[in-house]
């Protein structure tokens, strides 16, 4: 230290210097061998108590079968927000989101993975299904039984917004393929439907959980739009005494799709160890786990194991009545689109 | 402002200046300038279209009308606040003290979650501000309750330090010289915490401004209605339209800015006029 310099100019040199080293030191990709027996497991927001089961599941297999025990890490959230961590750099080395719009959008913004990634394993990537069924207060004072009672005036119908929220697309695509499948194809009619169907909807939530709360909660509403597996969760939870499933007569096979982010594993070296992990998912032993939490498993063995007797629906699938997601999302979903064009002008 | 060479605490103008310019421009200034390129992405037809639909522009005049209110309401009660904590001795003190800070540290889900609870129709609030005909939950009164909560400590805590160190003998002064507790307020309170006030009062607003979080659960999300600009910013971003989210930002980002500026010059000058009051 030269001696005519002040004395805090040293302490403030350190610090920056220690700042900058920290800061240069963080950014370094640490990659210890350890890696290779290392998961993340980047999921949305449902989904939280069905893979805490599954991981411990397939981490026993696995150790079973080569010595060495996994560790599977988890992240949950929006699976929109999810996929754009994911682009942005969250080291995923698998996705398992609620639909498959958002991992295409892993190949179209940042080429994580191929173009063709849903046919790369069985059921169009995806292992378990749902659907989306109607959640009423006890003893259905509404009567409500089927898709022609939530657009009947005085019913107030809670779903989240479509512009925000991976689950209430499917609640859309399903109301808007009940309509367009009773009306022959009519797009004309279908469209009617949803604009009296969101004419009863008092509030838009930004996510699914919030709409439940919102319904059970705040007790707005006599009917929540929910993902069938969200519906037994929240009748199981918060008693069924309060609330009842009604499930209608036709509705959405909605695929919440898994994929291996191939530029991840293949810089992790982890290939193997992800391509097991979605390979499990498809076992006997996994079904078995989604079936317990409510999924229906593409397996029938499974289901019937499970002892869950989930109601029988008419189930058609999102190709049938809006022609793959790029499409949905463009005619219904983007500004402008459908929902805008139905939802806003009565906002008014 | 004048930097002057010769009046130092820190080591070096030149040095101090330099390293504020770059922790600024490493922490505000780079990230900032990556969000305007993203939106140069754009056209100007584009990006026009984006920022001046009805439903964006309903939703900046619901974000900045709801900010401005609530830091207003924060600034009248906020002062009152920091007054009774400065001034009095009472017990609980500390307990109202430490009070003040809770909104900074709660997640801002849990404070929307919690607001809505009591301002819906089945809540403690709500229930009986419903039978009056004032409905707050889902409605852009909502969202200004949310953006009141969340603001309230910054008048707080920029005023006390003012206020502690004005001298009780001021106000005796004024009081012996005749003023009425009014005057003695407007004329020697007053000036002397405006400029704290000021920065209290731009800090809560500008904190409001961005606010998301606690808002989208009271407010309904109703285009047109109850959509605040964060929101819109939310819904592009679900559509991977990254151009469009960051134009909509990127205009919050200017009008907060020259909405700061703006303060800040009134600051200065109040300041001013407060040295140059003869003693």
């Amino acid at each position: 230290m030269k001696t005519h310099h002040p004395p805090l100019t040293a302490p403030l040199l350190t610090v920056l210097l220690a700042a900058l080293s920290v800061w240069t030191g963080c950014s370094k990709p640490a990659a210890a061998p350890s890696d290779a027996a290392t998961l993340l497991n980047v999921s949305y927001d449902p989904t939280r108590e069905l893979y805490a089961d599954l991981n411990a599941a397939f981490a026993r297999q696995w150790e079973a079968k080569t010595g060495t025990k996994p560790t599977i890490k988890q992240s949950h959230g929006g699976s929109g927000k999810q996929a754009r961590a994911v682009i942005d750099g969250l080291d995923a080395d698998v996705v398992t989101l609620a639909l498959a719009y958002d991992i295409d959008m892993l190949h179209d913004k940042a080429q994580l993975l191929p173009a063709d990634w849903q046919s790369r394993l069985p059921e169009h990537s995806a292992p378990y299904t749902s659907t989306i069924v109607f959640v009423v207060r006890k003893g259905n004072p509404q009567g409500i039984h089927d898709w022609e009672d939530l657009v009947r005036p005085g019913v107030s119908v809670i779903t989240p917004n479509p512009k925000t929220s991976g689950g209430a697309r499917w609640n859309y695509l399903a109301a808007w393929g009940h309509a367009l499948r009773k009306s022959g194809g009519d797009e004309a009619q279908a469209r009617q439907y949803i604009t009296a169907l969101f004419k009863n909807v008092p509030v838009l939530d930004s996510g699914a959980r919030g709409a439940t709360t919102t319904f059970a909660e705040r007790e707005l509403g006599d009917v929540l739009l929910a993902w069938e597996n969200e519906a037994y969760l929240l009748t199981q939870e918060v008693g069924p005494e309060r609330f009842e499933i009604i499930t209608p007569s036709d509705s959405i096979l909605a695929e919440p799709p898994v994929a291996i982010v191939d530029k991840n594993v293949d810089r992790k070296g982890t290939r193997a160890l992800a391509e097991a992990y979605l390979r499990f998912l498809y076992t006997e032993e996994g079904q078995e786990i989604a079936a317990k939490h409510h999924y229906r498993p593409r397996s029938a063995q499974a289901a019937q194991k499970a002892g869950k007797s989930l109601a029988p629906v008419k189930l058609f699938t999102l190709e049938e009545v809006a022609g793959g997601w790029k499409q949905a999302q463009k005619q219904h979903f983007e500004d402008g689109g459908t929902f805008d064009q139905l939802y806003v002008p009565q906002a008014q | 402002m004048q930097p002057t060479a010769r009046r130092r605490v820190l080591p070096g103008f030149g040095l101090t200046l330099g390293l504020s310019w770059f922790y600024l421009g490493l922490i505000v200034l780079i990230p900032l300038s990556a969000l305007f390129l993203k939106t140069f992405s754009l056209t100007w037809e584009q990006f026009w279209a984006t920022v001046a639909s009805p439903r964006v522009l309903a939703a900046y005049r619901l974000s900045f009308g709801a900010a401005f209110f609530a830091a207003l309401v924060n600034t009248v009660f906020g002062l009152l606040v920091a007054w009774v904590l400065v001034r009095y001795r009472f017990p609980g003190r500390a307990l109202v003290d430490a009070l003040v800070d809770l909104p900074f540290a709660l997640p801002t889900a849990v404070a929307g979650l919690t607001l809505t609870t009591l301002y819906s129709h089945n809540g403690w609030y709500g229930r009986y501000l419903e039978a009056w005909g004032i409905k707050v939950a889902f409605t852009p009164l909502g969202v200004g309750v949310a953006l009141t909560f969340i603001g309230l400590p910054f008048v707080v805590r920029t005023v006390q330090p003012v206020l502690e160190e004005l001298d009780a003998d001021v106000e005796e002064a004024a009081a012996t010289l005749g003023a009425s507790p009014w005057r003695t307020f407007t004329h020697v309170l007053l000036p002397a915490v405006f400029p704290a006030l000021l920065s209290g009062f731009t800090l809560a607003f500008a904190r409001a401004i961005g606010e998301y979080g606690s808002v989208v659960f009271i407010s309904g999300n109703m285009p047109l209605k109850t959509e605040i600009a964060p929101l819109l910013i939310i819904t592009r971003l679900e559509q991977y339209d990254y151009a469009g989210a960051t134009a909509i930002a990127g205009v919050m980002l200017l009008v907060s800015f020259a909405l700061l500026l703006v303060v800040n010059l009134l600051q200065r000058w109040s300041h001013r006029r407060l040295e140059a009051r003869p003693e």
